[in-house]
């Protein structure tokens, strides 16, 4: 195994390695974001991932989700630990069902150096953005806001503020026959992946 | 005087509260996150939060869907 997992970071920065292997990324949500965000760092090899959904695999989910039809009815935390366990082992898994709430944002997700917003509804992103900048003002939170539909590949964008970073165009809104379809919903997700590697290897060549 | 909104100047008055600024620019939507210089103010103190002059103001809208 230690041959397999040598290979597996043999193409990274030998730079980026001991950042990468030391981060613990929080993901609040195990949906549409929260599912593809966790595969794409695990497959960076990113240290430890804290993931937290209260919520059971649906086959409404499997138009973007990152679930099979055996799995379900199973808990989503429970069937993505054993997806992402399935890609290779270098990555630690702390899975919560649960659905967090005010009080349990900072025991589950305090230690970690950056949360990324995988929610569905507007109130919940809204709560764990005041939430968590009040508990951590210096530490980063990725929201995923406005992904609906399809095309407009351009209007998606990443804006900055201060800690808290927004991944989407700010605009589509569910509604009518507006859904969210798996190329943008994926898009958004790998935004803030890409997002939170980004602020990890800030300075670092 | 002037603070920015969005990336977009707007004047400044003294008193100048986050509530002013959503009803001057007309922001009628639900669930916002506002950022004043970087500082996060929850939505409970909206009507009382002074705006300084100068201010970088953010308005994020938060739409459902993930």
């Amino acid at each position: 195994m230690q041959a397999i997992k040598d290979q597996f970071f043999s193409r990274h920065n030998p730079r980026f390695i001991p950042i990468l292997r030391h981060a613990r990324i929080g993901i609040a949500g195990a949906g549409g974001l929260g599912s593809n965000v966790a595969v794409t760092l695990v497959r960076t090899g990113i240290g430890a991932l804290v993931i937290a959904d209260f919520d059971r695999v649906e086959a409404s989910n499997l138009n973007r989700q990152q679930f099979f039809l055996s799995q379900l009815g199973e808990a989503k935390v429970d069937a993505l630990k054993s997806n992402l366990e399935k890609i290779h082992p270098f990555t630690l898994l702390e899975m919560h069902q649960i659905r967090i709430n005010e009080e349990n944002v900072v025991p589950i997700f305090g230690q970690c150096d950056i949360l990324i917003e995988a929610f569905d509804t507007a109130e919940s992103k809204e709560m764990l953005i005041e939430t968590w900048c009040s508990a951590f003002p210096k530490k980063p939170i990725i929201v995923g806001s406005g992904l609906a539909g399809v095309g407009n590949n351009n209007a998606l964008k990443t804006r900055q503020s201060g800690t808290l970073y927004i991944c989407g165009d700010e605009t589509t809104q569910l509604q009518g026959r507006i859904s969210p379809m798996a190329p943008r919903v994926g898009i958004v997700a790998n935004m803030q992946a890409n997002c939170a590697l980004e602020i990890l290897f800030k300075g670092i060549q | 005087m002037n603070i920015m909104v969005n990336g977009e100047s707007m004047a400044w008055q003294p008193g100048m509260k986050v509530r002013d600024i959503l009803n001057i620019r007309n922001y009628t939507f639900k669930m916002l996150v506002i950022k004043v210089n970087g500082t996060l103010v929850k939505r409970a103190q909206w009507d009382s939060y002074r705006i300084p002059e100068h201010a970088e103001v953010s308005v994020i809208h938060l739409i459902s869907g993930g």
